[in-house]
């Protein structure tokens, strides 16, 4: 098997006191879509804030390799932005949007990593610049398509409806050419039709060549999509596997519905 | 539409302003005759007046309500004027075309006192501008940006004293200076938002304006510099309502420089970083943006604004000493870009004219100017606290059949 394109070994955060995460171990390969599972203050998100260099982990090591590359690049205590630049881009769990700024202008700000017009740029506005403004905006556009939310382009962000907010933080991620995306709680608030129109997307996405990795609660979602799933609890990885093989696992349906007291 | 308890609260009200008022307004102790006058008269003024001034709220806000029943928010009604105008290229360029033609043609009929005033006002449109690439676009609150304007006019003060280098040469330098400083402040403020940056930045302005004040073997102290050249003109000497002239023009190429560069600004790359952050830091950093360099760009930058009308001003008024430096004047200029609503440049440049030429020209009221200032801006902030106009995001132009590949 190829190497795997994130591999995270003996991840450890501590809160003071509290182990948040406990040597937790995963690996993504590329094309694969990963589902993360586990109860809610399982330290999932906590996990995701580890990978993107919002937190800086205790311990552990978290290695990237770009798909046809043979280096290593370790993430650990990169910033966020320079974790982006390198391949991943995440969305959020309670969304985050730019909301006084349009639909597309969202979309413009992921391409900031990947271009590079600056003061004199911004003042002079010579030809270089200008072409670089064009595929910005050409890009971002093609992104929204993509994601169905073309005809919204000129709407400020915070006028959209929740699902478009989803779908739009989505294709702000894609913005910036990762080939992970990390996706946290991509589902949460949508109603069924909403949830099957993010299935499509999200597959429509991975044939394009991400690599997807996820947290989810919606479980119809997740057995659809997902490749392999880890199931967190307390901090702990406690099963991995695919989709068949976590649903009849004791130790999941364990932490998700308790422990029978007679048991 | 006024009923019996209006009337009521009314009445409460005035009979609470006249208990308020009493010993201010009544009361006068004459120290020569040994005795105290009582101005009656005066309270009846006062509660005929709050009387008036309640009944005339109300009025207002029930009319208000009304309106906002009717359907359509009256506010896009009054938006919409201003913004028709600057939407439609025809009649925005009419628009500046006329303001230009007015503008270079005041000091032809007008006083030199007049033009020295308009003069200030301008500076004041060019120092909100800075500001707001600070506070309005990338929302960082600066409650001691005065303190750039310090070091602007500082630097242009002390190389014409003691080097005798001139305007021009100075003007980059102390842009540059400012800059700098800018950068120093940036560094440590990097972590922190909201109000505890806003405290930061305050002491920071005091900081530099008691260094001033103390310092007297490098700033000469409170007594301040006096003799500072005027801008040269080619060797040309001046007299003063030439000078006056001079620097009122300088102050027009100089502010339509800064509206062109920080309309550039606000449309680039850079500034979208900046709204990003101001909008959402974390997410602006998970989307690429290093917060680090964008922060202390937009404090260099704001900074550079303010040095070079510090430079400006030691030569407009040729003295300077720290207390033209207090906190008070970075509480106008932020006062500017609140007023004028922030991250809008029209907005801006609107709030700096009004709230530099409303205490001029309300001179006429003399001893009353500064509260009526003051009820004006609290009556802007109640009933536009957006600002008198807000920013509109630039719309971009794109070809809907172009799908250039996002596929990798």
């Amino acid at each position: 098997m190829a190497t795997p394109i994130l591999q995270i070994s003996g991840l450890t955060m501590d809160f003071g006191g509290i182990r948040a995460l406990n040597r937790l171990d995963l690996d993504v390969h590329a094309g694969e879509i990963v589902a993360l599972i586990g109860p809610n203050g399982a330290g999932k998100t906590t996990f995701f804030n580890c990978l993107t260099g919002i937190y800086t982990p205790t311990a552990g090591e978290i290695l990237l390799t770009p798909p046809g590359t043979a280096k290593n690049i370790s993430l650990k205590g990169l910033k966020p932005n320079q974790v982006t630049e390198k391949g991943l881009a995440r969305t959020f769990q309670n969304i985050r949007l730019f909301s006084q700024m349009t639909v597309l202008e969202n979309v413009m700000i992921g391409r900031h990593c990947r271009t590079k017009a600056f003061i004199l740029g911004a003042i002079f506005r010579n030809a270089a610049t200008r072409r670089e403004e064009r595929q910005i905006v050409e890009m971002s556009y093609a992104i929204l398509d993509k994601v169905g939310l073309a005809h919204l382009a000129g709407e400020f962000a915070k006028n959209l409806p929740y699902g478009a907010q989803r779908r739009l933080e989505i294709a702000r991620a894609l913005a910036t050419e990762p080939f992970l995306l990390l996706l946290d709680e991509p589902a949460a608030g949508m109603n069924p039709q909403e949830t099957q129109e993010l299935d499509r997307l999200i597959k429509e996405i991975s044939t394009d060549g991400h690599s997807i990795l996820l947290i989810e609660h919606d479980m119809k979602l997740v057995m659809s999509l997902s490749d392999r799933i880890f199931v967190m609890d307390y901090g702990k990885k406690i099963a991995q596997g695919k989709p068949a093989e976590i649903r009849s696992n004791p130790a999941v349906i364990k932490a998700y519905l308790g422990e029978d007291v007679d048991a | 539409m006024i009923g019996w308890k209006v009337i009521k609260n009314g009445l409460l009200a005035s009979l609470w302003f006249v208990f308020l008022t009493f010993p201010l307004m009544v009361i006068k102790v004459d120290p020569v005759e040994r005795i105290i006058r009582w101005r009656w008269e005066n309270s009846l003024y006062i509660a005929l007046g709050t009387f008036a001034v309640y009944l005339l709220v109300q009025f207002i806000m029930q009319r208000r309500i009304k309106s906002a029943e009717a359907e359509t928010p009256t506010d896009t009604a009054q938006e919409s004027i201003i913004h028709r105008v600057l939407a439609s290229p025809k009649q925005k360029y009419t628009l500046i075309a006329l303001l230009l033609a007015v503008a270079i043609a005041f000091p032809f009929f007008s006083s030199s006192y007049q033009t020295n005033v308009m003069t200030t006002a301008l500076m004041y449109v060019v120092l909100g501008l800075g500001l707001n690439i600070v506070v309005g676009m990338a929302g960082l609150l600066d409650l001691g940006y005065v303190a750039f304007y310090a070091v602007g006019a500082y630097t242009y003060a002390l190389l014409n004293h003691h080097f005798h280098i001139g305007f021009w040469a100075v003007l980059p330098i102390g842009g540059g200076m400012a800059a700098i400083f800018g950068i120093l402040l940036g560094f440590p403020v990097l972590r922190l938002r909201g109000d505890y940056l806003a405290i930061v930045t305050l002491g920071f302005g005091e900081i530099i304006r008691l260094i001033l004040e103390n310092w007297s073997e490098f700033s000469q102290g409170p007594s301040g510099i006096s003799n500072i050249s005027r801008p040269g003109l080619f060797g040309v000497e001046l007299n003063l309502d030439a000078a006056i002239i001079y620097l009122y023009y300088l102050m027009i190429i100089f502010m339509i420089v800064t509206i062109f560069i920080v309309n550039r600004l606000q449309d680039s790359r850079l500034g979208r970083a900046w709204i990003a952050l101001r909008e959402d830091e974390i997410a602006c950093q998970a989307m690429g943006i290093d917060k680090r360099k964008t922060k202390l760009v937009a404090f260099s930058l704001g900074a550079f604004w303010a040095g070079i009308i510090g430079v400006v001003f030691a030569a407009k008024t040729t003295f300077i000493n720290p207390a033209s430096f207090t906190f008070l004047e970075s509480a106008i200029i932020l006062a500017i870009v609140v007023l004028g609503g922030m991250g809008s440049i029209v907005g801006v440049i609107l709030g700096a004219l009004i709230l530099v030429l409303l205490p001029e020209y309300l001179r006429a009221l003399a001893e009353y100017r500064m509260l009526v200032f003051g009820a004006v801006l609290v009556a802007m902030m109640v009933f536009r606290p957006q600002g008198l106009i807000s920013n509109i995001r630039r719309t971009y132009q794109f070809d809907k059949k172009i799908h250039p590949p996002t596929q990798q």
